[in-house]
């Protein structure tokens, strides 16, 4: 069985592998790279739980073979922050504003909304929805999530006012329908 | 899901992507991947060897060429979707690639990768259709041109034979005249139960989506449109000549139905009036 040598820069380091050309990014991501973030979720390109950025661009992990990856560079969830390191200004969105619930769906919904916020800095609540297509989450009706990524839009450091604790609290009047 | 075994190798150039076909026993070519590889994951397909085209980027492109636009075969959908050329000349055409699945596949997917699948269900086949493009294949003998009308011939098998790349496709500028998509689905980035895709202007043109075994232009309403007949008239003809199918999400008559009233629907949103 051939295999072929994957060269990609995760999170900002080189990573060189030899791995069978029907591997998956997000097999050769989890199971070769232990980068457990990325979830695989439907596995048929519907649900975006996979969803990591490709050379600046949010793609379905589950839909692209490793060695189509090969010289790009990779963002998944983990590159987004440190641990110990304070969070991206989108995952403190999710932290401000319940922008989830179980969980599966957040690592793809927060690498998307990542994309959209690096191309479109400022989005409206239908530019935040239409972005999100491709991403399915059960659990929060999308709603605290459009709130969580207008935060991010408000707050682009990812720094929580220091006067606003209890406001920050209430849920976000912006992004919110009208 | 996990593709059975293949070999890959990487093509520079139609030139190489050709020669590689040649040379490899039951060989695929892999563009944007976003059909072939769900595909694969699905064993519905399986091939020895994978020719990554993906790579090729002289066939990524979008041109100016006086009375027409040349797009690369390799284009992905975004930069379509995303084109103030293609906005201001061939608006259809741009705002169905936005329309294809969501941003992610978008990211992904290309033009020519999604005309040569052939699907049926897919939008961009419509708009090809109803703006009347002309298919460039090119293989080891030369160049030659399909016309869009005869370029899907059967359920995902197109005039592409073995061994040729479709490489660019033109599409004659329609700027300043109406256009309109209708796509009825139920979750944003599902395919079309139909769709029905309409240009207006000098050559007008409506395809449907999702009405048979291939994309279909409707002829009947298209010279209907031609000769000014009234949107209710337009619609009465439009699914002459489909053969839609009863699956889960509707049957062959609920289909036919919904090709009629979108056809009124996108005449409204046009403007046309007879």
């Amino acid at each position: 069985m051939s295999t072929v040598s994957v060269s990609v820069t995760v999170n900002g380091e080189l990573r060189t592998h030899e791995v069978e050309p029907r591997v998956l990014l997000v097999h050769y991501l989890r199971d070769v790279l232990r980068l457990t973030g990325t979830h695989v979720g439907c596995d048929t390109s519907n649900c975006g739980a996979c969803t990591v950025i490709l050379d600046g661009a949010a793609v379905k992990s589950c839909t692209v073979l490793a060695v189509q990856a090969r010289g790009g560079e990779i963002t998944t969830i983990e590159g987004l922050a440190a641990p110990g390191e304070p969070f991206s200004a989108v995952q403190q969105g999710f932290h401000q504003e319940h922008g989830l619930q179980c969980g599966f769906c957040t690592p793809g919904m927060i690498m998307a909304c990542t994309a959209l916020l690096g191309e479109n800095p400022d989005p409206t609540e239908h530019e935040i929805r239409h972005a999100l297509e491709g991403n399915l989450c059960r659990c929060t009706g999308y709603q605290m999530i459009v709130n969580s990524v207008r935060w991010a839009a408000e707050h682009p450091d990812g720094i929580v006012p220091e006067s606003s604790d209890a406001a920050s609290s209430a849920p976000s009047t912006q992004g919110a329908g009208s | 899901m996990i593709p059975v075994s293949f070999d890959y190798v990487e093509a520079t150039s139609v030139e190489h992507a050709l020669a590689l076909f040649a040379e490899h026993d039951d060989s695929k070519f892999l563009a944007g991947g976003h059909s072939l590889v769900p595909m694969m994951k699905l064993r519905l397909v399986s091939s020895s060897v994978l020719i990554d085209i993906g790579r090729i980027t002289e066939l990524s492109y979008i041109e100016d060429r006086g009375d027409h636009i040349a797009v690369g075969a390799l284009t992905r959908h975004r930069e379509v979707e995303g084109s103030s050329l293609l906005a201001e000349h061939l608006g259809l055409l741009a705002h169905v690639a936005g329309q294809v699945g969501d941003p992610q596949v978008r990211n992904r997917g290309t033009l020519g990768g999604s005309l040569v699948h052939g699907d049926p269900a897919a939008d961009l086949p419509s708009a090809a259709l109803a703006l009347g493009a002309s298919m460039v294949i090119t293989g080891a003998g030369g160049t030659r041109v399909v016309p869009a009308a005869e370029f899907f011939v059967n359920f995902l098998e197109t005039a592409v034979g073995d061994g040729e790349l479709l490489t660019e496709i033109r599409f004659p500028k329609r700027t300043g005249d109406g256009w309109a998509y209708q796509k009825f689905n139920r979750r944003a980035m599902d395919y079309a139960i139909v769709a029905v895709a309409v240009q207006l202007g000098q050559n007008p043109g409506i395809a449907l989506v999702n009405m048979g075994s291939t994309p279909h232009f409707a002829s009947a309403a298209s010279a209907a449109l031609a000769a000014g007949s009234p949107a209710s008239a337009v619609a009465d003809v439009v699914v002459e000549g489909t053969e839609a199918w009863n699956d889960a999400n509707a049957t062959r008559e609920y289909r036919e139905h919904l090709a009629r009233v979108l056809t009124i629907r996108a005449l409204a949103q046009t403007g046309y009036t007879s």
